[in-house]
């Protein structure tokens, strides 16, 4: 029952072998240098004023990306155990009903039109 | 009675009990940010006239700050890979950036609010506006709280790795997901806020 | 637990939510009054009350929040050598589903809360649609907001919210019919199964609380059938506990005596709830006193009973006495009349169309006149009830000091727990208890007692 682990207990997926280190701390440096790009393309995209529904897609899938990265080499996702990645999995599909279900009842009923707001969201005084 | 699987991994779940906590917790901020989220395009599919981010934030002071959180994330897991090497020192400097740029981070959105704010563009004055402070305030809050934790792993808890390393390691390891999470959380926010 | 501090943390923010919660009652204006689901716009411009009820709320979220990591990891971390996942009681499951809704489900109201605090204290306009119009004068805010947003944010939780409510009782009446049946539970896989199921359909129900709000039929349809779904495994639950019955040797203790009330009262709540789940139904029955008596048969007599049930059957546990089965009785009695006296002709009063939260129950409205007698059989239920509680207030206290001694496995129980000490010491056990069977071995033929606890070896 004490806490002092054998050395080899405490992680599977980043022994502190050195070289298995080292092998992660260069996947980190080229994880950086992908998010770097990454951010550098998102914001470029965003300078040619796509289409709402073109500019929305392409900035979300790059985002899912530099997020999937963050998650799986960061966050040591890719090498994680069943158990984490089944609560994560159960929790990835609510975000997403809870993400998609409101807005598809909104455009699926009879809603009273609003009146445009007091004052244009995009006015400043 | 010492609490079993603290440090040491349960066999059959390969896991402690820390890291496990802290998934859970990343769980359960995953659906305080959704539904951020979900509310964000409840309110911006159902309004008129909705500006690009771009037109009324500032998207490059944005981008700087989406790359010094970037950065702080990879000293974070530099830290954390230090103490693997068992190389302490070097632990503190990656610490101490992290805290550093994270501290960057906060200027940075402080010199942002204060913008606004000056022209009178309040939390109240659009929903535009209103979601931008919620959801960024909440993300400044929780960059805030990773800080005290890094910066507390940096300072008084660093004791803990003289008399037990691979708990502090462990330890540091928690507290770098949650960092992590911050970052990914402001990966989604960046574009959507500040791009569309 | 494995997190002993956060589960102090869970306690005092508890503690804080309630003060606050409590406090309202004295602020100018008085507490919130915008009922417990705290509508949009009428919550946004109510009293200050709305305003510390908000704050309680995120002091009560967090409390929730940290207790359900708590259980998570103990659970998964922390169980005795032999306790595999298929050998936990039931209440064990039940519990653990639970804690999964409390994390996944909270934090979009806790989100909700914040915004409507911020509509409240910082003049936005989330949940405020344009051009609202409050006592003649319209509303001076940024408007665009969307009152049904809230009720998408509130009802995200408040669905998996009620299951929070029931499963731990059906986990506690499973336990305590297993013990006085002398039988093992009937259908134990199951029931685990409906369990994990239950817990993942409630979060694609919620809807089903807002057909009224002018949605389409594409989406009605959605949600009155995921709804319909969910009723399955509620279904095959009570049915399993039910059947557990036959055969049994049971015995008629107090604790028995609510498990086995509750089968018929939960009964009745979800099958009335049918009703409110089909979107056609749920058109002249909404809002009407059918959904109040609906509701309070499953938590009243459902939950409530299955609490009662669970204190009177874990009380020589905690204390080392137990409570007077004399008074137990009367109190079991009493209340179990009463509350169909209660709730019973609430589902006729619905039927006839009066609508709740009326300050006068309808007696303004011509179709509620001929059901108007009913609110006055209520009442005298309600009073009578609050009279047959005394017994039980009496029993819980005076039982502490002169309560029959109990010895430590006071029912020949099978679980764990009873290993411990009544009362238990710091530490609960004092070798660590180990699990070397199923949890309801109980008249195992050849073996020469009625019961094979979990923990001999």
């Amino acid at each position: 029952m004490s806490d002092h682990a054998a050395t080899h207990d405490h992680d599977d997926h980043a022994s502190h072998d050195p070289a298995e280190i080292d092998r992660h701390v260069r996947v980190y440096i080229m994880v950086f240098v992908a998010l770097m790009v990454l951010t550098i393309v998102t914001v470029a995209v965003s300078r040619f004023h796509l289409s709402v529904p073109v500019a929305v897609s392409v900035a979300l899938l790059v985002a899912t990306v530099k997020g999937g990265l963050v998650a799986c080499y960061f966050m040591h996702l890719i090498s994680e155990k069943k158990l984490i990645l089944a609560v994560l999995g159960l929790t990835a599909a609510f975000f997403v009903v809870l993400l998609a279900l409101p807005v598809l009842t909104h455009s699926n009923g009879f809603w009273i039109p609003q009146p445009a707001p007091a004052q244009t969201d995009a006015e400043h005084k | 009675m010492d609490i079993p699987y603290t440090v040491a991994v349960r066999r059959d779940t390969g896991l402690n009990n820390g890291k496990i906590g802290i998934w859970l917790f990343l769980a359960s901020e995953v659906m305080l940010f959704g539904a951020l989220f979900a509310s964000y395009i409840l309110i911006r599919t159902g309004s008129p006239n909705w500006p690009r981010g771009d037109t009324v934030l500032d998207y490059r002071l944005a981008t700087f700050n989406t790359i010094v959180l970037i950065t702080s994330s990879v000293t974070m897991v530099m830290a954390w890979a230090s103490l693997m090497r068992r190389k302490f020192g070097t632990f503190r400097i990656y610490m101490a950036a992290t805290v550093l740029l994270g501290g960057v981070f906060l200027v940075v959105k402080y010199f942002e609010y204060s913008h606004h704010l000056h022209l009178g563009e309040y939390p109240s004055h659009s929903n535009f506006f209103a979601i931008y402070y919620t959801l960024t305030g909440l993300h400044m809050l929780h960059v805030f709280g990773g800080m005290v934790v890094n910066a507390y792993f940096w300072g008084p808890g660093a004791k803990l790795w003289e008399k037990n390393p691979v708990w502090f390691t462990n330890r540091v390891e928690h507290s770098g997901l949650f960092w992590h999470f911050v970052d990914l959380v402001w990966i989604f926010l960046f574009p959507t806020l500040y791009l569309l | 637990m494995a997190f002993p501090k956060i589960n102090m943390a869970s306690y005092w923010c508890l503690f804080l939510g309630g003060c606050t919660m409590l406090g309202s009652f004295l602020v100018p204006g008085g507490a919130a009054q915008s009922g417990w689901t705290s509508y949009a716009p009428l919550s946004v411009i109510a009293g200050t009350g709305q305003t510390w009820w908000l704050i309680g709320m995120i002091f009560l979220i967090t409390s929730s929040l940290l207790g359900a990591v708590n259980f998570l990891t103990t659970t998964i971390q922390l169980r005795a050598k032999g306790l595999t996942f298929m050998r936990f009681p039931f209440f064990v499951w039940s519990q653990f589903v639970t804690s999964f809704l409390l994390l996944l489900a909270f934090p979009p109201l806790e989100a909700a809360g914040v915004m409507q605090l911020m509509d409240r204290v910082a003049g936005t306009s989330f949940f405020l649609p344009s051009g609202l119009v409050v006592s003649g004068q319209v509303l001076a805010n940024a408007g665009g907001g969307n009152a049904v947003l809230w009720q998408h944010l509130f009802w995200f939780l408040a669905h998996p919210e009620v299951y929070v409510l029931i499963l731990p009782a059906m986990g506690i009446v499973a336990e305590i019919i297993a013990n006085n049946t002398r039988k093992p539970l009937w259908g134990y896989r199951s029931m685990v199964y409906a369990l994990i199921f239950l817990g993942f359909m409630s979060f694609i129900v919620w809807a089903h609380h807002m057909f009224m709000t002018g949605m389409g039929t594409t989406m009605a349809a959605f949600f009155q059938t995921t709804t319909m779904i969910i009723s399955i495994p509620s279904v095959v639950i009570l049915t399993a506990l039910i059947v557990s019955l036959w055969g049994g040797s049971i015995r008629f203790n107090t604790p028995m005596l609510f498990a086995v009330s509750f089968l018929p009262m939960f009964g009745i709540g979800g099958l009335t709830g049918l009703p409110l789940g089909l979107n056609i139904s749920d058109i002249p029955l909404h809002d009407t006193y059918y959904v109040i008596a609906h509701f309070h048969y499953v938590v009243a007599p459902g939950t409530i009973f299955a609490l009662f049930a669970g204190i009177y059957y874990w009380y020589p546990k905690a204390t080392g006495r137990k409570m007077s089965e004399t008074l137990g009785k009367i109190h079991w009695i009493g209340s179990l009349v009463c509350m169909n006296v209660v709730f019973m002709p609430m589902f006729i009063v619905g039927l006839a169309g009066v609508s709740r939260r009326l300050f006068d129950a309808g007696s303004g409205y011509d179709f509620a006149q001929g059901t108007m007698h009913w609110n006055a059989v209520s009442s005298w239920g309600a009073w009578i009830m609050g009279l047959f509680q005394i017994p039980f207030i009496f029993n819980f206290f005076y039982s502490i000091r002169n309560g029959e001694k109990a010895e430590g496995n006071v029912w020949q129980a099978t679980t764990i727990e009873w290993s411990a000490p009544s009362p238990p010491p710091h530490g609960n056990f004092a070798i660590p208890p180990q699990a070397y069977r199923g949890p309801y071995e109980y008249s195992v033929p050849g073996s020469d007692k009625d019961f094979t606890p979990q923990f001999e070896a």
